[in-house]
């Protein structure tokens, strides 16, 4: 069996390999968010607010989802209107909103954090949720919707000349990328059992960022290498660990030149 | 016959440019309607407008008796307004079969139904979807080449198939904007018989277009545009023997 320490890093893994999930399928439509921890700390918030009140960890987690997914809606519809860096600009002060609301917000714990989460989380669960996101997501691409996404993120004029209502589609990629990192915020505040806003800050949403572009933003399966790596290597390699940042820095940089299109290639449906 | 399209009096104003000035246009169901003039005419401007993709500074536009000025580009197509571009704009990351497919998303019903699908393997929308698709790309004639990438075609073929993409859209009204440009004349001579077919099959053709041997040879009717206003509309055999189209566009052969 694994050990305790183990168990943990393959949480945290699955952890993040949602919440790489949570971002590709937005970026898929074009819309790059730097805001996607903000999504996740309303997910932990209000899981753990809510499990500490006694309702099952599983509706907790629910609702956790569902308020990320609502509040994805309505950040997501003044990002209709603008494209490009400045949906970034908009989802970085989203994530800042946020995290600024729960230093600030007492009821669950302000500046102090928030303590006493129960240990809900279980490592077999985090993969279950991990492999359902990624069938999700894969059928996503296969379906109308997904395809939609893709023409939007390729040609937002043309796919609207096709017919593609840009509105319905691009709330529905950022509304379910919040809803899954809503899952991971569920996932990860029953896992640390501590959470304070610190914890969601801008480094979180630039890292979950890293996950999909070092991964491959164009292919299910990038988010997931992404994370993996990008949580398992600094856990094997001492070195990576001491210099993490740096090591992340200095392979984005390799890729951008070497891999622009990430690790994995782009997924194309050859039917 | 009834007009199918109805435009009347558009005018669009880029700042201080007037592209379009009280521009009148009716199209006839059943027609090849071609739209020509020289550079700058206005003819991509108002292909934009009956496309929904600008929206004009003044005047209706209307089809079927219906009055869609204002409405946004997806609403039209709905409608049965679909539409190639001068510039072809495939989906690169998307396979052949695929961008044709997109042509079928406004006929695939409502999103509740997308969700619903979305359980199910393989949801009979998505397959009468593709059905449509390979249908229409016969029709075209690229069948074979369904699982390729676009940037993999050569530029006429990329334009059968964004012509593919719209008919895909089962639209009442194809609007075609200079669908010979970069074409040999084997392959207008394919075109002419393509839009020919794509009329016989009930389909409306506006088509702009630079090649005038083709429109002459393929139009029931042409309007003739210059410097943003409408200086000719008949059928080809007048056009070709106006006084003011040949000297704003055709040309003294003589």
């Amino acid at each position: 069996m694994l050990s305790g320490y183990w168990e943990s890093v393959i949480t945290f893994a699955g952890i993040n390999v949602l919440m790489g999930l949570s971002l590709y399928v937005p970026m898929s439509a074009g819309l790059i968010s730097l805001g996607q921890a903000g999504f996740m700390a309303i997910g932990a918030y209000l899981s753990a607010y809510l499990t500490k009140l006694g309702v099952p960890f599983p509706l907790a987690m629910a609702a956790g989802a569902l308020a990320a997914g609502i509040v994805g809606l309505i950040v997501g519809a003044p990002a209709l209107r603008i494209r490009g860096i400045y949906i970034m600009i908009l989802t970085l002060g989203f994530g800042e909103i946020v995290r600024v609301f729960f230093l600030n917000f007492t009821p669950t714990g302000g500046a102090l954090g928030y303590s006493g989460i129960q240990p809900l989380t279980e490592f077999y669960w985090v993969l279950t949720a991990c492999a359902i996101a990624l069938v999700a997501v894969w059928r996503l691409r296969h379906s109308r919707m997904g395809r939609a996404m893709i023409a939007i993120h390729e040609d937002d004029l043309a796919a609207e000349a096709m017919g593609i209502n840009l509105m319905t589609v691009k709330l529905f990629a950022f509304s379910f990328g919040a809803v899954i990192a809503g899952v991971a915020g569920a996932f990860y505040a029953h896992q640390t059992l501590y959470i304070d806003a610190q914890q969601f800050d801008f480094a979180r949403s630039a890292t979950t960022f890293l996950y999909v572009v070092l991964g491959g933003p164009a292919n299910p399966l990038g988010p997931v290498l992404g994370a993996v790596l990008v949580t398992i290597l600094p856990e094997t390699l001492r070195v990576v660990q001491d210099w993490r940042m740096t090591f992340f820095g200095g392979l984005l940089v390799i890729a951008a030149i070497w891999r622009p299109d990430g690790l994995l290639k782009p997924l194309h449906s050859y039917r | 016959m009834t007009a199918l399209l109805v435009a009347d009096a558009i005018s669009k104003r880029f700042g201080g440019y007037l592209a379009l000035a009280d521009v009148g246009v009716q199209i006839r169901a059943g027609d090849i309607h071609a739209l020509i003039g020289p550079n700058g005419a206005g003819k991509t401007t108002l292909f934009n407008i009956i496309s929904g993709v600008a929206v004009p500074t003044a005047g209706r536009i209307a089809f079927q008796g219906q009055d869609y000025t204002g409405r946004r580009a997806d609403q039209v197509l709905a409608m049965g307004v679909a539409r190639n571009f001068q510039h072809v704009r495939l989906f690169p990351g998307l396979s052949i079969v695929e961008n044709v497919m997109i042509g079928c998303h406004a006929r695939m019903g409502s999103l509740l139904q997308e969700l619903l699908s979305y359980v199910r393997l393989e949801p009979r929308a998505e397959r009468d979807a593709r059905d449509r698709a390979l249908e229409v790309i016969n029709f075209v004639g690229l069948q074979g080449r369904i699982a390729m990438l676009p940037g993999e075609l050569t530029l006429v073929d990329q334009r059968r198939l964004e012509i593919a993409r719209a008919l895909a859209s089962g639209p009442q009204l194809l609007l075609l904007d200079e669908p010979a440009a970069g074409m040999n004349p084997s392959e207008v001579n394919q075109l002419d018989t393509l839009i020919r077919q794509i009329r016989d099959s009930g389909i409306t053709v506006l088509l702009v277009e630079h090649h005038t041997r083709l429109v002459m040879a393929v139009a029931d009717r042409v309007t003739v545009l210059s410097a943003g206003r409408v200086i000719a509309d008949g059928p080809p055999s007048i056009i070709q023997r106006d006084e003011a189209v040949i000297t704003a566009y055709l040309g003294d052969s003589q």
